[in-house]
């Protein structure tokens, strides 16, 4: 059967360029939204780096190797945040790695099917809580009980050790360096655990089957199978985890002290990017001051960026495998 | 044939290690969050009063009061992130996933939009300090509305492109077959299909940017009265937390812990929603 030829209407012709150029409209409405996603972050990495032009002007390379910190002089090192943001994250990666590789080992091979979504459910709970309870609890109630009972153990013991000692005399005043690793810590166990749970479900099953198969225990299925295959996930996952740590703001205001002393005790305050930022900028009285605050804010930027990226790109390896397998 | 027993033994020894291990660092994770909300609940519920949700934040030496010109901040403050986030955010959500299938610029852009995703929140902030607070001279609740707009963003962006690839394409062809325009089909069919998981993500973008501190230090800044001029500074929440605890006053500890309480819950409850939410949308679209 063959429908008969449609009369054209008058309106016709009218209603289909009208649709023509509502959906021209549409799209375009649509790209510029997607547009100011790009604007946005390359909005962010320009405006602080034409803010902190100043500092970079000033102080040049001295800007980054230079402790000294003195608002009064108009003297900016950025040495000591620097030093602080980069070790309170490696503290908080070498806690919170193991930790979380232990949490989605036994969220994938030990409990028992009916408690894993509820175990999961309550992790993820852990990166819902806002990051100023985080220092809150860090500040009142965590500190007090370092400084108490973990802190003197620290000093005594670990502070005994040659070498690697020194990096734990110190008096016990509950806030500083080892408090806000811990603090960050507990903070990215979440993301690290959840990307490394997720990961791990891809492997297929036949793999693990055929080494179970083979007489393998779970660890060694979870060694020399899972492990090997989800690789580059899982150093994905620890990068986010680590830019998470990185730009981690409020937490680490609290509990770190906001010193500028150099000191490579990690039981002393000290400072991070984003704490001396948090601290200092609606307060800084001079335009090199804020420069400086906003150059620093650059860095920070462009050293999570590239973390970030690398994450990223490492997660969408084992994305690229799924598909293609 | 002893030296095979041996190793057996030493195989079966050393994954028991590790199975307990793993359980052990699972309670050591969790024992930081009943530690967490445990103390946030017992701190914060003696300081509740009807008085946090009816009085102003009281001057220094901070007994009695409330928080309540914090209150309606950060619901101003979160509403103007919500109309100026989500809007956008949904519609490059939708042109992520409809129109920038297998283009160069989409892989770009969603590239982008995940880094945003986890980017530091002063940064943004100090983004939207350049931008809006030093061309008008002066902090504003309008800038901490669009600082938290940067945050609310990726994570509907994300959402809805994600939500959009779920809906069947036998769908989207079945519409386009009737002839329906493009625009009509993702606004009145793939944006209805998918409005559970979208919502999904506005209330987790919500979740975010209601304990979000950082970036408000220096957009909203902070204010001790009422204040209903959204271009001039305002309280919230977060930030009179954070300059209540940092004090030395018992007072201001006490409202900032029914603050943090409250705060908690809120956000707490919002997850749970999403959750619920995004549970419901996989079983109808299985």
């Amino acid at each position: 059967m063959t429908l008969p030829a449609q009369p054209t209407k008058p309106g016709e012709h009218r209603r289909i360029a009208r649709d023509a150029r509502n959906d021209l409209l549409f799209r375009g409405a649509l790209l510029t939204c997607a547009l100011l996603v790009l604007a946005a972050l390359l909005g962010t990495a320009g405006s602080t780096l034409w803010g902190g032009r100043l500092a970079f002007e000033t102080f040049g390379w001295k800007f980054l190797i230079s402790d000294h910190w003195d608002a009064v002089n108009g003297q900016f090192g950025a040495l000591v945040p620097i030093w602080g943001t980069l070790m309170t994250s490696l503290l908080a990666m070498l806690l919170a790695v193991p930790i979380s590789f232990g949490i989605a080992l036994f969220l994938t091979e030990v409990a028992p099917i009916w408690l894993r979504t509820p175990i999961a459910a309550a992790v993820e709970l852990l990166a819902g809580i806002p990051s100023i309870i985080y220092g809150m609890w860090g500040l009142f109630v965590l500190a007090p009980f370092l400084a108490d009972h973990v802190d003197p153990w620290v000093n005594d013991k670990l502070g005994a050790l040659p070498g690697v000692g020194r990096l734990f005399r110190g008096p016990p005043l509950g806030i500083g360096m080892l408090t806000a690793g811990l603090v960050l810590a507990i903070m990215v166990i979440p993301f690290i655990s959840s990307v490394m749970r997720e990961v791990f479900h891809t492997v297929p099953t036949r793999l693990k089957e055929s080494a179970y198969a083979l007489g393998s225990t779970t660890w060694e299925v979870v060694w020399n199978i899972v492990l090997p295959y989800t690789r580059s996930a899982v150093i994905g996952g620890i990068f986010l985890g680590l830019g998470r740590a990185l730009g981690e703001t409020m937490a680490v205001t609290f509990v770190l002290g906001n010193a500028h002393q150099f000191s490579e005790s990690l039981l002393m305050p000290s400072s991070s990017i984003a704490s001396v930022i948090a601290n200092e900028f609606t307060e800084a009285s001079s335009d090199l001051h804020r420069s400086t605050l906003i150059a620093l804010g650059f860095l920070l930027f462009v050293v999570t960026f590239i973390v970030l990226a690398i994450a990223k790109l490492l997660l969408l390896r084992l994305a690229r495998k799924e598909g293609n397998a | 044939m002893s030296d095979n027993t041996w190793m057996y033994r030493r195989r079966r020894l050393g994954n028991a290690l590790a199975l307990v291990l793993g359980s052990l660092a699972t309670l050591f994770g969790l024992s930081w969050l009943a530690w967490i909300l445990w103390v946030t609940i017992s701190k914060g519920m003696s300081a509740l009063s009807p008085a946090l949700f009816t009085q102003l934040t009281p001057p220094p030496p901070g007994d009695g009061g409330g928080l309540a010109n914090a209150f309606f901040g950060s619901v101003m403050v979160s509403l103007i992130a919500l109309l100026i986030g989500t809007p956008i955010g949904i519609g490059a959500g939708l042109w992520l996933a409809e129109y920038a299938q297998r283009r160069a610029l989409g892989t770009v852009v969603r590239f982008l939009n995940d880094i945003l995703l986890s980017a530091p929140s002063i940064v943004l902030g100090l983004f939207v300090y350049s931008l809006v607070v030093k061309p008008l001279g002066h902090f504003s609740a309008l800038a901490g509305g669009l600082a938290l707009a940067l945050i609310v963003l990726p994570v509907v962006v994300r959402t809805t492109d994600e939500m959009l690839r779920l809906v069947p394409s036998t769908m989207r062809e079945a519409a386009l077959s009737l002839g329906v325009p493009q625009w009509k089909v993702i606004v009145q069919i793939l944006l209805r299909s998918a409005r559970a998981g979208v919502v999904t993500g506005i209330l987790l973008a919500l979740a975010r940017i209601t304990g979000e501190t950082a970036p408000l230090l220096f957009t909203a800044l902070n204010n001790q009265y009422w204040n209903h001029d959204l271009l001039k500074p305002i309280a919230t929440v977060p930030v009179v937390i954070f300059q209540f605890a940092m004090s030395p006053y018992d007072g201001w500890h006490a409202l900032a812990w029914a603050g943090a309480l409250v705060v908690t819950a809120f956000v707490l409850v919002l997850s749970l929603l999403s959750r619920l939410l995004l549970a419901r949308t996989k079983v109808t679209h299985d």
